[in-house]
């Protein structure tokens, strides 16, 4: 069925606009970029509709990538339920970003380069995702990462922007170590690193012999997902990557590249679930990075970051419910905060794009009036994200929710504390941009269509997308969890995200001065939410600056520079005759050369008679 | 007279005729030495075909005698391993001359016949099967080395040249007496003899003999790679050498060092080999982790490519000493891919140098505006080298690793964290260099103008992030975007690097074979079967032509 087109045809409009797009116009430019994505979706739509059943997985298989051995690495793609939902969120939504990008990119510099950098993230997430083996995987797992640095950095005028890229890559290279290490030990141990023999094999080990090898390996694997999918402790870089223009949070800091890390762990379910420990890290890594970056949330007051945290914290929830089992789960709420999370930072481009460039929310305010669509739909996501019933979010997130209290209890209620500072957070934003007097200085101005047609797709959705049966879809895929239905939990969290938003109804709408007396209140805790608990100056101090002073003063100076030069100087200052002498053969003679080179060739040749005579 | 003779010679009778046209024609002699090179280039080329799917017996063989008394022969052959190493050497030559287009403006008739007497020395060096003739040309390569730092190098070149002429011939010292020695007690220079007579047994050396001879053509070849703590010529030798001499210095010569690894140290002494491997693994380690970080505190971009090349190379030693088919495949295939990407990422230093006199990182800054194509090229090799899958370095580092893993998963661990450091420096000089507000020195500063407002580029726009002034393709003379004679320097290696990346089976099977015939002599078992029970029959998998072995 040709599956190599999908990732192919973004890839062709990248060769294209990369190359050729310094002369195409931006008309050019956009068709080709949204174009090929665009052809790209229709692919996948057909070659789902193609599928008629999905009971054995689709593998189409191209080529030998490289063979040692026997360890053969083959380019191949497969095809299963997991997949498709995957294709059809990172085609769907992509496509709806490009489409939207073409209007917020049309006065910026550097058009082309942007699209050309879009169609080639394409490219490797759909490589990402279509990948039979792990291997491949890989390539589009770093590729994606190649692309994310470019984009965070694509202002690279800014020092701000390229070192966040820079960190983005670094801090996600630190994973993919993780990630590699998996892979060698799968390799020793399965002889290959195709999921079609590395599954299987899993399936068969017996537990008393596996259980260890297993639970590295799929440490090793977690590493590399707490990297792309920003977790403890390597969620640093998702927040400082929001330099990047706005459709780049949306499409690959929130949509769609970030949740790749979830998307591996569900993809090789039979080995997480071979090991308790594993799946209890999963959880709590999960839960805790939920937790941690919520909070953090509570006080941002660039509205981009209080979305990236937001990220951060939901991509927390599905490790939290891919830990506790609940893998389908895990995987509904990809496609769910892939609508509303989108949603979130397009609307919030598009009140940057109305306020010209402006991003503090305490410069916002009353914007409900000037911008109504980009209102509207913003309110859209955020009552999803909120988990309001019976929005999409309330789905996805409810039956995480479930499943980790059928794991742990405690599990339940942290979670459920979250929900309820998820939906405040996102309020939060919501009121002091929408609600109030405008703070601001400029002229706000609605966006172009080009732009709010996408936002009112991915509001429809936001809205309804619970309803699409994504949990039923992927049933057969994953191992079946027992039902439990409880409709006291279900409760629970829906009111626990109702006083979310009652609380910053109230703080931020009815008494617009409580927020900042309480700020004033606990002036401490504020300051350690509002810093992010310092994590990036602890990391600064307790590794980046002793690694790089070290390797200046003790390594490069002391050792290299003083140390073995010092020794290979001292012995080459006595011999300085044979330096002197030396200098003579820059005689600039050629002939003289030559006869240096014969007589050092007839020093040898001597040398050696007298050895043979020995 | 063999292929392999004629393109073997081929360099030395282009030497000799640059040698013959007058001084003065300085624009003939670059012509002709770029035709020549590439004539040979050609020819290289006709040699593939016969190596490529047999590469583990010994191609386009002649043996005649040289002198007779000592026995030395001219014995040349062929494997997978010379293939692509001579295909290295005869791909950069022309590649070399290109780059020094412009920048070699001095003695130029002297240069271009030393960088061919180099091609010579060192297609010779990949090829010798006779032990005193790999000697000659492992000499007759350092001579016009020597000579392209000393006479065309930088300000230091003199300290530099002569580090570097000491360092190599005091390993090569060594390896000589080692070699006298085998010849005493063997009676032959000739390797083919000598590995038959030591693996059927019928030279015995000692356990002392044989370590010390080991060690012995180790340390020769250890300083050449260079491994940790042997380095310390290789940062000199790159930041004073003209760019043609720190590519070809990178790209082809550090590779005779681990070329002769794995020709001669580990099949004519398998259990000193393998006795010493592990201290010699953990000083290729070290090297891993040191080279990067020290790469990572360099002000100058040449001196941090040559610890980045430190640190590339202790990958390559870490491989070969894992003795296990996925480690030696993975070394030699990061040789060549180390001799591409790091060959241009000197060429492109080399650039920069051209258009500024700086190698110092900070003396740039913002050159992606005015040169974008130069800064693209840079990020491509800039990733290349840092192993971004599906570009050349991944395949060979990748292999490596999974080897050393299954050597002993310590060795992984440890080594892995150099491709860590690798995005480290190498991002952060990309940074440095290329990305930022573009200043142009102050002879420039008026030259400089804001051209083309709104093309492009890297600025925050009407509600980007930052202050929002008009976005401008600079247009510098100082600082001009790629020529089309760089670009066709540069042209052949960036392909080079997707296609190493994407097709390494158009270079592995040859590599496996030779790899797979030195472990059998090192007779190491392969041990790495599968442990579990449970794999998919190999009819599963798809039906190819069966690893040659």
């Amino acid at each position: 069925m040709n599956l190599w087109l999908i990732p192919v045809l973004p890839l062709i409009g990248f060769a294209i606009t990369g190359i050729f797009g310094r002369r195409l116009s931006r008309t050019a430019v956009s068709a080709i970029a949204v174009g090929s994505v665009f052809l790209s979706f229709v692919w996948v739509l057909r070659v789902l509709a193609g599928m008629s059943t999905f009971e054995a997985p689709y593998v189409e298989r191209y080529f030998t990538w490289f063979r040692s051995g026997d360890l053969s690495i083959d380019v191949s793609f497969g095809l299963d339920r997991l997949t498709a939902v995957m294709l059809l969120v990172v085609t769907g939504v992509g496509l709806l970003i490009h489409l939207y990008a073409t209007g917020y990119m049309a006065h910026e510099g550097g058009y082309y380069r942007f699209f050309a950098f879009l169609n080639l993230f394409m490219f490797f997430m759909l490589v990402l995702v279509l990948a039979n083996n792990f291997l491949l995987m890989f390539v589009g797992w770093e590729g994606v990462g190649l692309c994310s640095y470019l984009l965070i950095g694509f202002y690279f005028l800014e020092k701000f922007a390229t070192t966040a890229g820079n960190k983005a890559f670094i801090v996600n290279r630190i994973g993919d170590f993780g990630f590699s290490l998996g892979m060698f030990l799968m390799v020793i141990t399965f002889g290959s690193l195709s999921f079609d023999t590395v599954f299987p094999a899993v399936e068969k080990m017996p537990p008393e012999t596996g259980a260890g090898i297993l639970t590295a390996i799929s440490l090793l694997l977690f590493v590399g997902a707490t990297g792309k999918s920003a977790q403890i402790p390597l969620y640093v870089w998702l927040p400082d990557a929001m330099a990047g223009p706005t459709p780049v949070s949306a499409l690959i800091h929130a949509a769609t590249m970030v949740t790749a890390g979830v998307y591996m762990v569900a993809r090789c379910w039979t080995l997480f679930t071979h090991s308790q420990v594993t799946m209890e890290v999963v959880a709590i890594i999960g839960l805790a990075t939920a937790v941690l970056s919520a909070t953090i949330g509570l006080v941002q007051n660039d509205i981009k970051k209080v979305f990236a945290y937001s990220t951060v914290s939901q991509l927390g929830y599905m490790f939290l419910g891919l830990g506790s089992g609940a893998f389908a789960a895990g995987v509904f709420h990809i496609v769910t905060h892939a609508f509303f999370k989108a949603l979130l930072f397009l609307g919030a481009g598009s009140v940057i794009h109305a306020l010209a460039g402006e991003q503090d929310l305490q410069r916002m305010g009353g914007l409900r009036k000037h911008i109504p669509i980009t209102f509207w739909t913003l309110l859209a996501a955020a009552v999803a994200i909120a988990g309001v019933p019976p929005f999409s979010g309330f789905h996805s997130k409810d039956a995480i929710l479930i499943a980790a209290h059928h794991h742990a209890p405690w599990m339940y209620w942290v979670g459920v504390a979250t929900a309820a500072m998820t939906a405040f957070y996102v309020f939060r934003a919501i009121f002091l941009a929408f609600f109030g007097e405008y703070r601001g200085t400029a002229h706000p101005h609605e966006s172009p269509p080009a732009m709010w047609a996408p936002l009112a797709v991915l509001a429809f959705l936001s809205l309804a997308g619970g309803y699409i049966p994504v949990l039923e879809f992927l049933e057969p895929v994953f191992p079946h969890m027992e039902e439990e239905h409880d409709i006291l939990l279900v409760m629970f969290s829906v009111m626990a995200g109702l006083a979310g938003i009652a609380l910053a109804y109230f703080m931020y709408v009815l008494r617009p001065g409580f927020a900042g007396a309480l700020a004033a209140r606990f002036a401490g805790a504020y300051r350690l939410l509002y810093n992010k608990y310092f994590v990036d100056e602890i990391y600064a101090a307790a590794i980046v600056d002793p690694v790089v002073q070290g390797s200046r003063s003790i390594l490069w100076r002391g050792f290299d520079v003083h140390l073995i030069d010092g020794i290979v100087n001292g012995i080459g200052h006595r011999s300085h005759n044979i330096g002197a002498l030396m200098r003579m053969w820059q005689s600039g003679n050629i002939r003289s050369y030559a006869a240096w080179v014969v007589l050092g060739s007839l020093i040898v040749i001597i040398a050696l008679g007298f050895g043979g005579l020995r | 007279m063999t292929l392999l003779d004629v393109v073997m010679f081929a360099p030395a009778l282009a030497f000799a005729l640059i040698l013959l046209l007058p001084a003065a024609a300085h624009d003939i002699i670059r012509k002709a030495a770029l035709a020549l090179s590439l004539i040979v280039f050609l020819l290289s080329l006709a040699l593939v075909p016969a190596v490529w799917q047999a590469g583990s017996s010994y191609h386009f063989e002649a043996d005649v005698q040289w002198i007779h008394y000592p026995n030395i022969r001219y014995h040349v052959g062929m494997d997978g391993l010379g293939l692509w190493l001579v295909m290295l050497s005869t791909l950069l030559t022309p590649v070399g001359i290109l780059v020094s287009w412009r920048h070699i403006d001095r003695r130029v008739k002297e240069f271009y016949a030393f960088l061919l007497l180099l091609e010579f020395g060192l297609i010779g060096v990949f090829v010798s099967l006779d032990l005193f003739l790999f000697y000659v040309f492992w000499e007759v390569s350092l001579v016009p080395m020597y000579f392209l730092i000393g006479i065309w190098g930088h300000e230091r070149r003199i300290y530099a040249a002569v580090k570097f002429f000491l360092y190599t011939m005091a390993g090569s010292v060594l390896m000589l007496a080692a070699i006298i020695y085998l010849y005493n007690k063997s009676g032959t220079f000739d390797y083919l003899v000598l590995q038959e007579l030591i693996s059927s047994g019928r030279l015995i050396l000692g356990h002392l003999e044989q370590t010390l001879l080991f060690l012995a053509f180790f340390f020769a070849f250890a300083i050449k790679v260079p491994l940790f703590p042997l380095h310390t010529w290789l940062p000199d030798a790159h930041v004073e050498a003209p760019t043609a001499g720190s590519v070809m210095l990178a790209s082809v010569m550090l590779k005779m060092g681990t070329y002769g690894l794995l020709r001669f140290c580990l099949p004519l002494f398998p259990e000193a080999s393998r006795e010493n491997a592990p201290w010699i693994v953990v000083l290729a380690i070290v090297g891993i982790i040191y080279g990067a970080l020290v790469a990572m505190v360099q002000p100058n971009m040449k001196k941090l490519v040559a610890y980045s090349s430190v640190s590339h190379l202790g990958f390559v030693v870490l491989g070969l000493f894992s003795f296990n088919q996925n480690a030696l495949d993975g070394a030699v295939y990061q040789m060549l891919s180390h001799g591409i990407s790091t060959g241009a990422l000197f060429m492109l230093v080399g650039y920069l140098y051209e258009r500024r006199h700086s190698l110092e990182i900070a003396a740039y800054g913002g050159v992606a505006s005015p040169a974008p194509w130069l800064s693209s090229v840079f990020l491509i090799t800039t990733l290349a080298s840092i192993g971004l899958p599906t570009l050349n370095n991944f395949v060979g580092e990748f292999l490596v690793l999974q080897g050393a893993a299954r050597a002993n998963f310590t060795w992984a661990v440890f080594a892995a964290t150099g491709v860590i450091l690798s995005a480290c420096y190498m991002l952060w000089l990309y940074q440095r260099v290329f990305l930022g507000r573009y200043a142009a020195p102050a002879a420039h500063a008026e030259a400089a103008e804001a051209h083309d407002p709104g093309a492009d580029h890297g600025h925050p726009g009407p509600h980007g992030p930052g202050p929002g002034e008009a976005a401008n393709r600079l247009h510098d003379p100082g600082m001009p975007d790629l020529s089309i004679r760089e670009w066709a320097a540069m042209l052949p290696l960036l392909i080079l690097m997707v296609w190493m990346g994407t097709a390494a089976q158009t270079f592995l099977p040859a590599i496996g074979a030779s790899n797979a015939r030195t472990l059998e002599t090192l007779g190491v078992q392969e041990e790495y079967r599968v442990k579990t029970p449970a794999r998919a029959p190999s009819a599963a998998l798809p039906q190819e032509v069966a690893h040659a072995r």
